[in-house]
This record gives structure tokens, C-alpha cells and sequence, in this order.
């Protein structure tokens, strides 16, 4: 993806989340990393990113196209792409398989049939078939993550939005979901992800952006960022961030 | 060996408390018989008006019946009208569930029929009966709802939207089925509020079950010969409903 963001501003009451970001990356990248301090702003620049929020100031361009803000044109994007949340993505009445299925049938407009098939044959690629007929409350957090995750590829979207995915897990569930993520980018799958996962982050994204104060700090390759950042605020953090490695 | 003594004398305490309140009842109930002087019992009397009173108390199940239906509907209405953008629609919906939470359901049946209906020519007292009943119950309803719809995380709402689902498709498909099995307790405990409630349509003159009842002790001189199988004729249409709602609450504790 070719990503270009100019000046993007959002308040929340008289909180800048987002405080003029601007951001040009006009080499095609596959993975994305927004990294930085909680509250900084990564949060809401992945939202407005996935087409969840509309921009109070300022535009982004993906791929040249400039996201639009009328609603339905919102909708068709958030279609063409995937956006997974921190915990609580799956609709807790409704089965792993049904969690798959209900926007593939009413979204996608797949028959009962195709949206079961395509939703087994994933369950079954990632070795969660087994668990297709529970309902989430019976899933631990990492099976409830993976399954949204599945959820979120089963319509083959541009881009995966993929908002601390594992921030709500124990080790070793991160682990899992961490695993499933590396393997849909390994099969071409482009993702912008925010994480604290600093060595996930530097393993798979191809780009690092430093979110803090509603900008970008900074915004490298990730053997840049870590070995050797320009910037004092960025070093300081990842010293701390990564003193207990 | 010490267990089953304790679960012995537990027993035995509480076989010594139901026999001691019904010992009171019973002293209570002889007491009032023997104040009032009630001798003269007219079981006969009544039981020749029988026929009139089951034909009320099953017209007391069918107007509940379709009140309920359309409590459900007007309140799922008046619900969603109170979470719409549009700010007129959200203060209609939000005048009318408090002008009728704030006002006597007898002050509404008789404004309404005497005045509303009349004026609408709805000449139907069972008819006219049922809609009253429908807005006074649906503004209960309409909070019943509402709450649970309130009660669902905000993340649901993002995860349907993230999805591409429409507005009318999340509240279709994620948020009232989830809402409605949270609210079915309250949803059956409301209905059986409505039983109760439809005995007022006594004072515009529907034929119902307390109607009927009332007929009946003035033609025979025997309130409580009368009033007696009353009581018990609305606790046979509540307490099923009360079973449910309980029922329902301890499924939902325990899922």
C-alpha cells in the first residue's frame, strides 16, 4: 500500500488526539507499525485509517485514493478492508462460525452455503475447526482473537487494520494470535498494526511509525527505528520500553 | 455423621417456621372472618354466575394477549425512537414515555376513552380498551428496552460497523438479539403487570375478568365468595410469567 496523510487533526472534548499528523510513504509497503506511548494518538490515526472515524481536518490518500467522509462511501471501504479491535470483536450470541458467516451472507451476499464453506476451510487453516460451533464465552481470549481474525480476512480484505490485537492477552495466547498474524503477512496479506509487541513490530513491519502527541515523530525501517533513532523522544522511550528485554 | 444432623436440624427449623406462619394466617384469616361476621356464605350464588365470570377472565387473557403484542411493538418504537440522531423524533419519543409513566393509568383510561376515543369514534369498548392499555404499558416497555439496549458495550456497535453491516443491520442482527435475552426478565415481569393493569378497564365498562367478578358479588350479595376466586384467577395468569421471569434471570446468571 502507498500511504499519504496530510495534516489530520480530531479532538475529543479538549483532548487533541490527533494534532495535524501528516505521514508520506510513497513506496509500496506491505506492513505498517504504529508504535508510541498510550494516549499518543496511534489508536485514533488506525481508526481513521480503517474508515471508522471521519476526519475533523486534514485528508489521507491510500493507494491515491483519497478516503472519502460521506457515509455509504465509508461503508463500501470499511468492506473492502478488515479491522480487528483489542478484545470483544466477536457478537457473544452467535458461534465462532456465525461470527464468520453474518458478514459474508449480509455483507458480502454469499449464500448460506459459500459463506460456510469459505469460513470452515479458514477455520480449518488456522486448526480451529474444532471450535466452529462454540459460542465465544466457551473460546479462550486467544481462540476469541484468532476467530476474529478470521473474520476479518474471510472477504480477502485490501488492508487489515489490526488495533492492539494482543493487548488484553496473557503470554502465551499473544503468542498464538502473534503467530497467526506473521503467517497472513507472510502470505502477501498488507496490515497496518498498532502494538506494544516492540519485538513483533520490528520482525514484521516493514515500517515503523513513533506516534506521540497527535503526530508522527518519527517514521523509519525497522532496524532504523531501534538501532539508531534520530529522535530523543523515540530513543528515550524504546530504552524504556525494552529495558527489560 | 455430624453433616446429616445439621442438615437435620436445618430441616427441622424450617418445617417449624412454615408450620408457624401458617398458623398465623390461619389465626389472621379466622379473625377477619369472625370481625366481619361473615356466615352466611353464598357459594351456590356464585357458582350459577359461573359462566359469566370465565367468560371474563378469558376475555382478560385475550385483551393481555394482544396488549402484549402491541406493548412489544409500540415499545420497541418508542426505544429506538429515543436513539435516533434526529432531535425532534428523540423528544417525541422521550415526551410521550413521560407524560405516560407520569400520569394514573385510571386518568389515562378515562381521558382516553371518554375523550379520545370518542373523539376517534372508536365506539369498541375492548378495542378501545386494548390500545389504552398499549400506551400505558408500552412507555414501561419502551425503558425495559432501552435499558437493555443501553446495556450492550460499545465495542459491538464498532465490531458491526467494522464489518461493513448498515445501521439496520446492527440493530437487526448484533444488538437487539443480544439485548432482548438480557431484558426477557423484565419483558415478563412487565406482562405480568399488564394482567394486572387490564383489571382497571373494569371503569370503562370492558367485560373483563374483574368486571364480570363484580357483577357477580352484586347480584348475589357475596363479596368475598366472589373475590376470593378472583385473587385466584389472576395468580393463575401471574405466576406462571413471575416462574419465567425467573427462570430466564437465573439462565442468563448462569450462561
Amino acid at each position: 500500500m502507498r500511504l499519504e496523510i496530510e495534516n489530520l487533526s480530531r479532538t475529543y472534548g479538549t483532548q487533541r488526539a490527533l494534532d495535524g499528523l501528516s505521514l508520506s510513504l510513497p513506496d509500496d509497503i506491505r506492513c505498517l507499525a504504529l508504535i508510541g506511548p498510550s494516549g499518543g494518538g496511534k489508536s485514533t490515526l488506525l481508526r481513521h485509517l480503517g474508515g471508522l472515524e471521519v476526519p475533523e481536518a486534514g485528508r489521507i490518500h491510500i493507494n491515491n485514493d483519497e478516503l472519502p467522509r460521506d457515509e455509504n462511501a465509508l461503508r463500501a471501504y470499511r468492506k473492502r478492508n478488515g479491522f480487528l479491535f483489542q478484545s470483544y470483536n466477536l457478537f457473544p450470541h452467535l458461534t465462532a462460525l456465525e461470527n464468520i458467516t453474518l458478514p459474508l451472507i449480509h455483507v458480502h451476499a454469499h449464500t448460506l452455503d459459500s459463506a460456510r464453506a469459505i469460513a470452515m476451510k479458514q477455520l480449518d487453516r488456522f486448526g480451529l475447526s474444532s471450535h466452529a460451533e462454540k459460542h465465544p464465552a466457551q473460546l479462550s481470549g486467544g481462540q476469541q482473537q484468532r476467530v476474529a481474525l478470521i473474520r476479518a480476512i474471510a472477504a480477502n480484505p485490501g488492508i487489515l487494520f489490526l488495533d492492539e490485537p494482543t493487548a488484553a492477552l496473557d503470554p502465551e495466547m499473544t503468542v498464538e494470535v502473534l503467530e497467526l498474524i506473521r503467517e497472513l503477512i507472510r502470505d502477501g496479506q498488507e496490515i497496518v498494526l498498532c502494538t506494544h509487541e516492540m519485538g513483533f513490530a520490528r520482525a514484521v513491519a516493514d515500517r515503523i511509525a513513533f506516534v506521540a502527541g497527535g503526530r508522527i515523530v518519527e517514521c523509519a525501517a525497522a532496524a532504523q527505528i531501534f538501532e539508531n533513532p534520530k529522535d530523543e523522544t523515540v530513543r528515550r522511550f524504546l530504552s524504556r520500553v525494552l529495558e527489560f528485554r | 455423621m455430624s453433616l446429616a444432623l445439621a442438615n437435620g436440624t436445618r430441616l427441622g427449623r424450617s418445617v417449624a417456621i412454615a408450620l408457624l406462619v401458617l398458623a398465623v394466617l390461619a389465626l389472621a384469616c379466622w379473625q377477619i372472618l369472625a370481625s366481619l361476621r361473615y356466615s352466611n356464605w353464598n357459594w351456590e350464588g356464585i357458582w350459577a354466575q359461573r359462566e359469566m365470570i370465565f367468560r371474563g377472565w378469558l376475555l382478560t387473557i385475550g385483551i393481555a394477549a394482544a396488549a402484549l403484542v402491541g406493548t412489544f411493538l409500540l415499545g420497541l418504537l418508542l426505544a429506538a425512537g429515543q436513539q435516533v440522531r434526529e432531535p425532534v423524533t428523540r423528544f417525541v419519543a422521550r415526551a410521550f414515555v413521560e407524560v405516560i409513566r407520569g400520569t394514573p393509568l385510571l386518568t389515562q383510561l378515562l381521558l382516553g376513552y371518554y375523550i379520545v376515543a370518542s373523539a376517534f369514534h372508536i365506539n369498541d369498548k375492548v378495542i378501545a380498551g386494548i390500545l389504552l392499555l398499549v400506551v400505558f404499558e408500552s412507555a414501561y416497555m419502551a425503558e425495559i428496552l432501552r435499558g437493555g439496549v443501553a446495556s450492550i458495550e460499545r465495542a459491538q456497535w464498532d465490531a458491526a460497523k467494522a464489518l461493513g453491516l448498515t445501521r439496520s443491520q446492527t440493530w437487526r442482527l448484533v444488538i437487539l438479539p443480544q439485548a432482548l435475552r438480557r431484558v426477557l426478565p423484565g419483558i415478563a415481569g412487565q406482562s405480568a403487570s399488564l394482567v394486572k393493569d387490564s383489571s382497571l378497564l373494569s371503569v370503562i365498562g370492558v367485560a373483563e375478568f374483574a368486571k364480570q367478578t363484580e357483577l357477580a358479588v352484586s347480584n348475589t350479595s357475596a363479596p368475598l365468595e366472589g373475590f376470593i376466586p378472583m385473587a385466584v384467577g389472576y395468580l393463575l395468569l401471574t405466576l406462571p410469567l413471575s416462574w419465567l421471569a425467573r427462570r430466564w434471570e437465573h439462565r442468563m446468571k448462569t450462561s
